[in-house]
């Protein structure tokens, strides 16, 4: 591997670990709050790449479509936590995996009834349209980087709002000791509303970003769900900054593999995963 | 001409009736087409136009069936391949269906095969490509209306070869039919002197391309070879022109990397060049016709899968054309549907020993959103049906 494409390949795979990371950063974040196992995650990024594409096809403009398709994913959230979520949080593991599972069955068949089973796509919007040379052959697109980077700005103000703002102290207060923060008077079923709704709303936008670089198609979500689980083990469950570097080592596992022992790469990631787990059970940084 | 032969297997027909001691009830009885077709989840669309193609066809046919009911006995596959015998084995012996029409995924096609090879029931297979159906696993009673994985991609290794490409990268999926589709070009291609450089196989369903185009493009061969169908087919084609390489190593494909895509590939599928044994543009008068109905009657445009459909129909409607209505005789049956000169709306085609099609594989571009033909690429083509005793 000459010196240019190992760079290249380092860009491509750290890009897609911070994609993952978008995606990965609401399942752990509403594990490590409200200890609530969202099998369901998945359909909210594919729900958010469709969404996108609605939008786009009646307004043409991505920027506003992207917006609506925010806020729509946060009044899901919203309706989610306070009709259903709310009857878990006394319940086990067990009662929640039925549930949420069952939700993914309901937004499948609601994305067949509503856009039908065609492979759909988004076109890269215009002002992001460009790309950069690499080598005579190899071409940037200007959109992935500005997505990598909208994943590393998410990930800084998820940082600042957790350790430097009132919410954020909430928030980690409600995480090591949920009586305590009702005994001093804080309504934490607000709270997990909020953190349920910004959970999926992350998993929404990063389908609404993802959807201009790739195919909208049922079942989209599934998929990524596993490589998302695969990111929450390793980081340790409920830790975001522990999401944000298994995204990254994932992203970059899976795109070396892929080139240099294609044999075995569909096996790495769950390789360094179940490495990772025999050096720590509970993750590399479990909260 | 059309109702002279018809009036004249007619009355031939009524000869036969009278010189037997009993008479033939044959019509009172309706014929019992069993449909085993995905009608919901990723392949729903298919199954929906595979379904719709063929009772259109039986419905335009009324007149060659002499006066027998159809009977459709439609259940989803889900593309569960698990779930297949099962199903094949409750429509052979509970239903006793006349016809098993199915299936569109390879799977499926396999599990269904366990069951009907040799049975009295005749198969008929509207789409899953897999080399076995017509080659190893072939059967007197299994016939097929699609194509073999090998028939659309062999012909595009000449293609390159005459456009002067040398070395070519393929790629597909790891599975069966994306690595028939490799070997098939693969086979023409080096026949005539073009090397493959290197062959990538990605883990099914994946579809993070980057990594591998990077590496093809610091390959920087003369064209690309690919199979990828559906969803990846849209990831893996805007991939390709949004890292640069579209302008620069030419893409070719198996024609299911443009097939019901194009909308959502847009511009990034504009000059990828694809061999199939059918385009929506093909100029020819029964094409026109039957896009036309085909919109009218369930107001959205066809498509090849429904083409396969249809095509179904006319094999059957033909059969019980020539055999005056009576199917009961499974071994005349076979025979009439092996004689049988469809005339599709993607040119008329016959069927090999094999009991696949020989039809005609054009090279298709992609202009303004949609496959235009450039030419035919082989006339005729035949698959090789390694394997097959027939």
């Amino acid at each position: 591997m000459t010196t240019s494409l190992f760079l290249v390949q380092l860009i491509n795979g750290l890009q897609y670990g911070l994609l993952l990371f978008l995606i990965a950063s609401g399942l752990t974040l509403v594990f490590g709050v409200m200890g609530i196992l969202n099998l369901a995650h998945g359909s909210m990024y594919m729900v958010g790449a469709y969404l996108v594409w609605y939008f786009v096809e009646h307004t043409g403009s991505f920027g506003l479509s992207a917006l609506i398709s925010a806020v729509i994913a946060l009044l899901i959230g919203i309706l989610m936590e306070r009709t259903l979520i709310r009857q878990l949080y006394r319940r086990n593991h067990l009662d929640q995996v039925l549930l949420t599972i069952g939700m993914i069955f309901v937004f499948n068949a609601l994305q067949g009834l509503l856009w039908g089973n065609d492979p759909l796509g988004v076109a890269v919007p215009a002002a992001l349209s460009s790309a950069i040379p690499v080598t005579d052959v190899l071409e940037y697109p200007v959109y992935r980087i500005f997505v990598a980077l909208l994943c590393v700005g998410i990930a800084a103000v998820m940082y600042f709002m957790i350790n430097k703002t009132r919410l954020g102290m909430l928030i980690r207060a409600g995480e090591s000791n949920r009586e305590m923060v009702e005994c001093l008077g804080i309504d934490i079923r607000k709270l997990y509303t909020i953190v349920f709704a910004i959970g999926v709303m992350l998993a929404a936008v990063a389908g609404v970003a993802a959807a201009p670089m790739s195919s909208i198609v049922p079942g989209m979500g599934e998929h990524i769900l596993i490589t998302c689980f695969v990111v929450v083990v390793i980081g340790g469950m409920g830790s975001i900054k522990g999401a944000f570097i298994a995204a990254l080592l994932v992203g970059l596992v899976d795109t070396f593999a892929s080139v240099l022992v294609p044999q075995l790469s569909s096996m790495m990631i769950y390789i360094l995963m179940a490495f990772i787990l025999l050096i720590k059970p509970q993750g590399l940084f479990s909260s | 001409m059309l109702k002279s032969h018809s009036l004249r297997t007619a009355v031939v027909a009524g000869l036969a009736t009278l010189t037997l001691s009993t008479p033939v009830l044959a019509s009172d009885e309706p014929i019992k087409v069993g449909m085993m077709l995905p009608f919901s989840g990723v392949y729903g669309a298919l199954g929906d136009a595979t379904r719709n193609g063929l009772k259109m066809a039986l419905q335009e046919q009324v007149s060659r069936l002499h006066g027998r009911k159809i009977e459709y006995i439609e259940i989803d596959t889900e593309a569960r391949p698990e779930r297949a015998p099962e199903i094949a084995s409750s429509l052979l012996n509970n239903s006793e269906a006349d016809f098993i029409i199915g299936p569109v995924h390879s799977g499926v096609a396999m599990g269904m095969l366990k069951v009907l090879r040799g049975k009295d029931t005749v198969m008929i297979v509207p789409n899953a490509g897999a080399g076995p159906v017509t080659g190893p696993l072939c059967a007197p009673n299994v016939f097929r209306t699609s194509f073999s994985s090998w028939q659309p991609s062999y012909p595009m290794g000449n293609v390159a070869l005459d456009k002067g490409y040398r070395k070519v990268v393929t790629m597909s999926w790891n599975y069966g039919m994306g690595k028939e589709s490799l070997d098939a070009f693969e086979e023409s291609f080096t026949a005539g002197g073009g090397e493959i450089v290197k062959k990538i196989l990605v883990p099914f369903p994946k579809t993070e391309f980057q990594a591998y185009l990077s590496e093809i493009a610091s390959i920087n061969p003369d064209a690309v070879f690919v199979f990828f169908a559906g969803g990846g087919a849209v990831k893996f084609v805007k991939d390709y022109d949004a890292l640069g390489l579209k302008g620069k190593i030419p893409l070719l494909g198996s024609g299911f990397l443009t097939e019901g895509t194009l909308e959502a590939q847009g511009s990034a599928a504009e000059g990828v060049l694809t061999t199939l044994h059918y385009a929506d543009t093909l100029d020819n008068e029964l094409n026109g016709q039957f896009r036309a109905s085909y919109q009218q009657q369930f107001g959205k445009a066809s498509d090849i899968y429904a083409v396969q459909g249809y095509d179904t129909g006319l094999m059957i409607a033909s059969a019980v054309n020539q055999l005056s209505g009576d199917i009961s005789d499974q071994k005349a049956l076979i025979r009439a549907l092996e004689s049988t000169m469809v005339r599709s709306p993607r040119g008329d085609f016959t069927f090999s020993s094999a009991h696949n099609p020989v039809q005609n594989i054009y090279l298709r571009s992609v202009e303004n959103g949609e496959n235009r033909v450039v030419e035919i690429a082989a006339p005729a083509l035949a698959d090789p049906a390694r394997g097959c005793k027939l």
